[in-house]
Parts: C-alpha cells; structure tokens; sequence
C-alpha cells in the first residue's frame, strides 16, 4: 500500500482549497508543516484542526503538509480525511457540525425554474452559489469532476451538505451513473441532501436500485425525510423510455434533459435553434407532464450570451418545460425573469381566476368572460399562474380585494 | 533613535516625529487648523532664463546636475502613467551613478514598475518615500528595510504638505506627453498621451526646481498647457516618457466575476432606495472592478428614467466615457484618466475637464470638490465595528497599497464601501483594523454580498431603508457572519518598530504601520 498521498488544490488560481500531502511513517512523531496566505489570523487554528483530525484518527507518527489558498474549514477538513481515509482504509468520518439553517426539506411541487450546477471539487464556486438564489444548486459529482479527484470530490460535496449555507436554494447533488454513483450515496443521504440527479437514466431498473439503496441508508442513519429524484435524459433509449422512468417511482419530481450527450448519441450536432432535439424535448414534456411531474431543460452553455438565454428559455417555456439548468450564476436572474408569468399573461389570468370564483358565487355552473365561455383546464391553468406569481412576489396574496374593487 | 509615541484622537499609537521632524496627532475631522502662511518657492527671474524661451538641455542627467542635485534632496514624480511610468527609475539610476545619497522620493504614487527601486533604498541612494508603497516597495518597507520612515498621503494630502510646506521639493521631474521647448506641457496629447498632469501640479508650483521631460515636443505654444512653462527650469528631450497602455493596470477593467457583479446591483439599489439616483445628482467611483460595474448599473436606472447627472468624478475610463457621450452626464471632472478612451475623451471633450488635487481633493484650501459628490465608491481591505477602514495594509499586516484619493473621497454626501464581506478566508469586517486610513464617522454604507450595513450616525438612511428588499443588518451581525464561516481571525502580531505613518487629510497622523515579525 502507498504510504504517501496528496489531496486537494493548490497553485497559481486555486483560492478557497487547499493541497494536503501525508505520509504515513513508522516512527518519528508527528511533523506538522503549514503554507498558508492566511496563516498570520488562521495559522493557529489550521494547526488545531490538523491535529485535532489526526487525533481523531489516532495517528502517531506522520508527515503532513497543508499548502493552503484561504480554504474555509469545512474544505481543510475534507481534504485531511480523504487523504487519511486514503492511507488508512478507516471508515470513521470526521463529520464537522451540520449547521442548523441546512436542516430543511422542499417539497415535491416546489419551483424548480433554475438549479446551478456547482463542480464537485472546486470550493471556490461553491462558497457563495447560494447569494445568487438559484432555486436549486447541484453540487456535481459526474463529468464535473476529473477521475481521479472523484474520491476526495465526495468528501468536500458532504462537507459541504453539513456546513455550507446554501440559503435555502435546494440541496441538490448529482451522482456518478448507476451504478457508480450507488457508491456516492453513503456521502448525502445522511446529511440532508433534498434531491438526487440521476444522469444517463435509461430505464426504470436505475431507478428502483437506486431507490433500494435509498431506503437501505434511510434506515441504517435513521433519516426520515423524502430525498427527491431527478433523472437526466441523455440518450435516445432514455428519451424512448421517458414515460417508464418519470413514473418509476413517486420520489421522480422531474425529468431533465442533458442535450450535450443526447445529441452525441444521435451523432448530430447541437446547433442553438435545437431542433435536432426538438422531439427529445417535446417527447420529454409529455412524459413529465403525463405522469404530473416537472420537465427541465438542457444548460445553456454560452455563459456570456444573456439574450440568446433569454430567447432560449422563452422557447423552452413555450414548449411545456418548468425549467432549466445554469452553469453561471449571471444566468439565473435570466431564467427566472423569462420562466416567470409576464404582466400580461397575470393580468389575464386574474381575470379568468375572478370570472370563475364570481360564477362559483353566483351558482353558475358556467364560466364566461364576456362573450366566451372559459373551460375548466383554462380556469386550472390560470389558477397554476397565480399562485405562481403570488409565490415569486409579482402578485400580492389579497388581490383579488383590490382587483374587485 | 528612539521614537516617541503618542495616543491620538482615534487611540491609536502614532510617532510624535518621523524623519526627524515634529508631527501632530490626529485630532478628529475638521479638528486640527493649522495657522500662518503657506510655503511659497524661491522668487525666480527672467534674468535667467533664455529670452527666447528654449529651456532644452541635452539629458535628464545634465539637468539634475544643474538642478543642483545633491544628498538629502527631495526629488517628486507624478503616476499618470501608472503602471508605465519610465522616468522615476531613470532619476535614481543617474542619482546612483552621481554617488548622491540619502534621497527622499516624493512619488504621487508608486506602483509595481518601480521595484527597481528597491536596491536603492537598499545602498543608501533613496532614504525613504513618501507617498505611496505599492507591491514591492510596500513589502519592502513592513520588513523595516528602508532607511527612513515611510509616509502615505492621500492625493489631497499630498497637495496639503507641499502647499503647507511639510514637504519641500528641492527637485520636481514631470513627465509630459507633449511640451514646448518653454516648458508648457499636457498629457492628454502625443505618442505617450496620459490624459492630465493635475497630480503634478502643486510640484510644477512648488518645487525649486522644475524638468519637464517629453518625447513629444511641439513648437510654442503648447496648447493646451495643464502645466505652466513659467514654473519651468528644464525640458529635456526623451524616446519615450511612459507607456500609455500600461495606464490600464488590471484594476481598470468591467469585473466579470458574479460575486461582484451582485455587490454592484446592490449598491446601485441601495443608492436607488436612498434617493441619491436623481436627475441633477453626482457620483464617483474609482477603479476596481466593481465600481466600474455599479457606474453601469447607474447609467442603466439614468437610461431607463430619462435622467442624467450633473457630473461625474474621475478616474475617467470608457465606461464614465460611454455615459458622457450618450448624454447620461454632463460633465467628467477628471482627476486622472485609467484608459486610452479616457485620454482621448479629455482631448476631444469640452465637457470632460482636467482637475487637479488642488481642486478635487486640498483639505486646507477655500473648500473642495469632495464635499459636492453626492455618492463615492470606494473599496477597503479591511472595516471596523465603527466603520473605521484600512485601505493600505493586508491580512498579514504588510503595506501594499497607497491611499490614493480615498481619504478625500469620504467627505461626500454618501460613501459607500462595497466589499466582498470575506476574501478566501479573510473576513473583511474585524474588531480592529490592522491600520486606520479613514474615520469610521465619514463612512456611511458597508454593502456585502450578504447584507449591508449602515452607518448608525446616519439615522436618515436607514429611515429610507426601513423597508427595503435589500439585506439591511448591523456591522456586527455582518461581523459575526463572517466569522461563523471563516473562524474568528486571530490578532497579528507585530515588532513596536514604526515602518511608516498614515497622514490624515489635514497633514496629521491618523495611524502607524509597523513592522511585520
């Protein structure tokens, strides 16, 4: 077994992580050496910390090296224990406290319009995602993280779990493919994560083994909550099995669709009017949309091309979809403005919303506004956008006092 | 020599004398006026000069010589070139070859072009600076390697001293874009175009003797002359004065970085929300990314409303430029010009005017421009629980900026200081700061990323933000907040050996930098 290993991040570029090299030895002691930018206000509890978790792990004689870019401590810690963990086989966590704001849950239905996809083993773009109040943020796990730094990759996402605020953006994680990404799960299940990205979904088989695994580490650490799924579509048997996998199970909220892959699997290229995959992504909408969950789109990859996102989304949502993946936090504020109702699509929405609850008042069995008469998915359909506006602030809750009066 | 310390008005521990001469305590704003008359230069006569006006000589060499260039001088520069600036080192490595010692070089402000520099603090050539100590030079100066003491005004500071006479300049070298052989010269024309010379002003008026040095020299007159030929001894003759495109020092350019990008949106709101954005009103915001983003945020609410600004102050740059242009603001008061669109903004622009420290910045002048500005930008490193700043120090305690206008940029109607509220895993916002620049009570608004705290001595802005969307907090919650995910940073510990000596606006010390273990 190699006796010396380094983990982490360190040079020209790297902020917010560390390097951390052990070497195990057989006698000697400890031997503590720390590079830090911070360490004239951090030095003295660097050293703590390396010496509490070398403590933890009841190793006596050692040669370690911290070459520090001002990682915060939940990053420093994640970088020890995956270097020990890597020498030493244990299986003891070193777990920092879970920070009582990340405790929440979200709810099935929730508004999912942006989820910014966060790289797995970078702290830098993890620490402040949450500022920029995407609905979801995705701490990746799969082709955001090189091979080889997958396994300290899974460390740093728990860590994170536990003692990043994400302010209230859901806690999502996308895994390894199955079944790899089964082996990622002892990371998040445990520590509050809300929802589960599934990539290269291709049948429901994935699906109930993941869920199997699910349940099985539910139980063994005790969590009680539900942890959501959401299967990416990135190929065409996923596309063709679309259906079959959106109502795998009741835990599926939404299906996305990853087009980068999708079209490579077609052998076409991805062009920005999409209609390559213009069947991909109406095929997908129906299958969400079937079984009552939500469709997400594909990332718009040109991070500096705001207008052609906006005209992207507007296509996007026109086609059926409830949202959309971001690489950039500059993308969000976008997403949400062009997924949100426009003015004038609340304004007529409150009026067939009022015309309903008026003929509901009145006992008429009918619905009409003006000289039309409004079926039930119209009045349903409006209702969707209201409450939708009341809950992104663009409506208040009482306006219907006002809109009467 | 042992120094004696004294406790000023702010508790801080200041040398009641730095190279050798006595220094006042920082008293408190507006506090400390100074009687008497202002220094005034030799009187000069024409007897001396060339009646046809040529002042050319053959070398910057021959001119210090007859300038009269000796041990223990004070020789000043100007930074208009920024990071481009070719004739500072010039001066030393002559000073050098002459065997001169024990210099004292007046900078407007140093930058990383001049660590040459270094290995003439090191042999004796140059004693000490004052000024600014930027980069290398700063570094330098915390290891306690430089001879004298160091000393850091603002650029109203440094007009202040000269004008008051704490600093006498024996020797003033000016570098001039375009000049005539009288000694007339301009910045914002010529192959080396820099926009102004205001920063050399007070030398061109001051000094004792007076080399202007071009690579651009035009037949008389030069017009326009920002510098007057009446104030000058020398003009000599050079291949290139500076390089113009290093003006654009990194610090200059649009941030592309989310984080601040937000910092920027929400400054613009909270100004928005104070009602400072209306038509008729004025700003400025210096360099640095995310100043140079809210100036956008600002021409976007102007655009939207069909509004404009009375004026804006420079640092000019094309984005201050692009708003001039499309009529969002009336005048560009410019005080030094960060890009090539800037320059040529100044040329061509009526309404884009050279000013100078004199009339932007002088504490001890008949008012300033600062008091009229109706929001600053302005940035620090580090801000205390009473919104005392540091702009000059780091983390670790070492100097490595100057103070430039900010000092005198806290006198505005609003100041804003719009900073990330940790930097990797620097909080920003400390118990103490390691060295103060500026008074906690002329700072109005610290706006972070995650929450922005107001200045409780200005009960009106936080009356006008009661119910604001934005993350209103106090400093302390913003203090605590960073520390719940930094840690709480330990103190620095330095040697009690003084480095150099903040000076407050009005020529006294408002803190000490001391030297680093």
């Amino acid at each position: 077994m190699n006796n010396i290993v380094t983990i982490g991040n360190k040079g020209k570029g790297v902020r917010s992580d560390c390097a951390v090299t052990l070497e195990m030895c057989e006698t000697g002691g400890l031997q503590i050496q720390i590079e830090s930018k911070v360490k004239a206000i951090f030095g003295n509890q660097i050293e703590a910390l390396v010496k509490d978790m070398l403590n933890f792990y009841a190793i006596q004689n050692a040669v370690i090296i911290i070459e520090d870019s001002g990682a915060l401590p939940f990053v420093m810690a994640a970088r020890i224990e995956a270097a020990i963990k890597k020498l030493t086989g244990t299986e003891k966590d070193y777990l920092l406290p879970m920070l009582a704001q990340n405790n929440y849950k979200t709810s099935k239905d929730k508004n999912r319009f942006s989820r910014l996809y966060l790289p797995g083993n970078t702290p830098s773009l993890m620490i402040n995602a949450g500022i920029h109040k995407p609905d979801g943020i995705i701490l990746d796990l799969e082709d955001a993280v090189a091979p080889d730094k997958k396994y300290e990759a899974s460390f740093l996402v728990r860590n994170a779990l536990r003692n990043l605020d994400f302010y209230n953006a859901e806690r999502m994680v996308r895994i390894n493919q199955i079944p790899r990404g089964l082996d990622d799960l002892e990371f998040l299940i445990p520590h509050n994560v809300n929802l589960l990205l599934v990539p290269k979904c291709e049948g429901a088989h994935q699906i109930n083994m993941l869920n199997e695994r699910i349940e099985y580490l539910k139980g063994k650490f005790n969590v009680t909550c539900d942890i959501w799924l959401m299967p990416i579509i990135e190929s065409a048997l996923g596309v063709i099995k679309a259906f079959e996998i959106a109502s795998a199970a009741p835990n599926v909220v939404a299906l996305a669709i990853g087009l980068e892959d999708y079209t490579a699997d077609l052998g076409v290229m991805r062009t920005k009017v999409a209609t390559e995959s213009f069947f991909a992504r109406t095929q997908i909408v129906n299958a969400c949309k079937a079984t009552g969950i939500q469709a997400i789109d594909s990332v718009f990859s040109d991070v500096a091309d705001l207008d052609g996102l906006r005209d992207n989304v507007r296509i996007s949502k026109s086609l059926g979809f409830d949202g959309m993946g971001c690489i950039h936090p500059r993308q969000i504020k976008v997403i949400h403005e062009s997924f949100a109702p426009e003015a004038a699509e609340i304004e007529k929405a409150k009026k067939i919303v009022n015309a309903f609850i008026e003929a509901s008042e009145k006992g008429l069995g009918v619905v009409s506004l003006g000289t039309k008469m409004i079926d039930a998915p119209v009045v349903k359909r409006a209702q969707k956008t209201i409450d939708l506006s009341i809950k992104l602030g663009k409506l208040n809750q009482n306006w219907r006092e006002e809109y009467v009066n | 020599m042992s120094t004696n310390f004294v406790k000023n008005a702010l508790g801080r521990m200041v040398p009641t004398s730095v190279n050798g001469k006595e220094q006042v305590p920082y008293m408190g704003v507006g506090k400390y006026k100074p009687t008497g008359r202002k220094y005034a230069p030799y009187i000069a006569s024409c007897a001396d000069y060339p009646a046809d006006g040529n002042k050319i000589v053959p070398s910057l060499k021959e001119a210090l010589i007859k300038s009269g260039l000796k041990d223990g001088m004070v020789i000043s520069t100007h930074h208009h070139f920024r990071n481009g600036d070719l004739i500072a080192n010039q001066i030393f490595d002559i000073a050098h070859e002459l065997g001169v010692k024990d210099l004292v070089w007046v900078p407007s402000a140093s930058f990383e072009c001049h660590a040459p520099l270094i290995k003439y603090l090191e042999d004796g050539t140059i004693h000490h600076i004052e000024g600014s100590m930027n980069g290398s030079l700063g570094r330098f100066t915390s290891q306690g390697k430089m001879k004298g003491m160091g000393i850091l005004r603002s650029h109203g500071g440094r007009y202040q001293s000269i004008q008051d006479g704490e600093v006498v300049i024996d020797i003033a070298v000016i570098a001039a874009p375009t000049a005539d052989s009288f000694g007339n010269s301009t910045g914002d024309r010529g192959p080396a175009a820099c926009g102004l010379l205001g920063f050399a002003l007070a030398d061109s008026q001051y000094a004792h003797k007076v080399i202007v040095t071009t690579d651009n020299l035009v037949p008389f007159p030069c017009i326009p002359w920002q510098i007057h030929g009446n104030y000058v001894d020398y003009v000599v003759l050079f291949d290139q004065v500076g390089i113009p495109e290093k003006i654009v020092s990194g610090t200059t350019e649009i941030t592309k970085s989310p984080d601040r990008l937000l910092l920027a949106e929400m400054t613009s709101q909270f100004c928005d929300e104070a009602g400072i954005i209306k038509d008729g009103f004025s700003f400025q915001a210096g360099a640095g990314g995310t100043a140079l983003s809210i100036g956008i945020y600002f021409a976007d609410l102007l655009r939207e409303r069909g509004m404009k600004a009375r004026f804006a102050r420079g640092g000019s740059n094309k984005y201050l430029v692009n708003m001039l242009e499309e009529g969002l603001v009336d005048y560009i008061l410019d005080g030094q010009t960060f890009d090539l669109d800037g320059v040529r903004s100044m040329r061509e622009n009526a309404n884009h005017l050279n000013t100078s420290p004199f009339t932007s910045y002088n504490y001890h002048g008949k008012g300033n421009f600062s008091t009229m500005v109706d929001a600053v930008i302005l940035g620090a490193t580090e801000v205390d629980l009473n919104f005392n700043a540091n702009v000059v120090t780091h983390s670790d305690g070492v100097l490595l900026h100057g103070i430039g206008g900010w000092q005198n940029c806290l006198f505005s109607k609003c100041t804003i200081l719009p900073i990330p509220l940790f930097r990797d895993r620097i909080p920003v916002i400390r118990d103490e700061v390691t060295t103060i620049c500026g008074p906690g009570e002329l700072i109005d608004v610290i706006v972070t990323e995650r929450g922005i705290a107001i200045n409780p001595l200005r009960t009106d802005l936080i009356e006008k933000l009661k119910n604001s969307s934005l993350p209103i907090k106090t400093i302390q919650q913003l203090k605590d907040e960073a520390e719940a995910i930094c840690g709480k940073p330990e103190k620095i510990e330095f040697t009690d050996e003084a480095v150099a000596v903040i000076k407050w606006v009005d020529g006294t010390v408002i803190d000490t930098v001391w030297k680093i273990k």
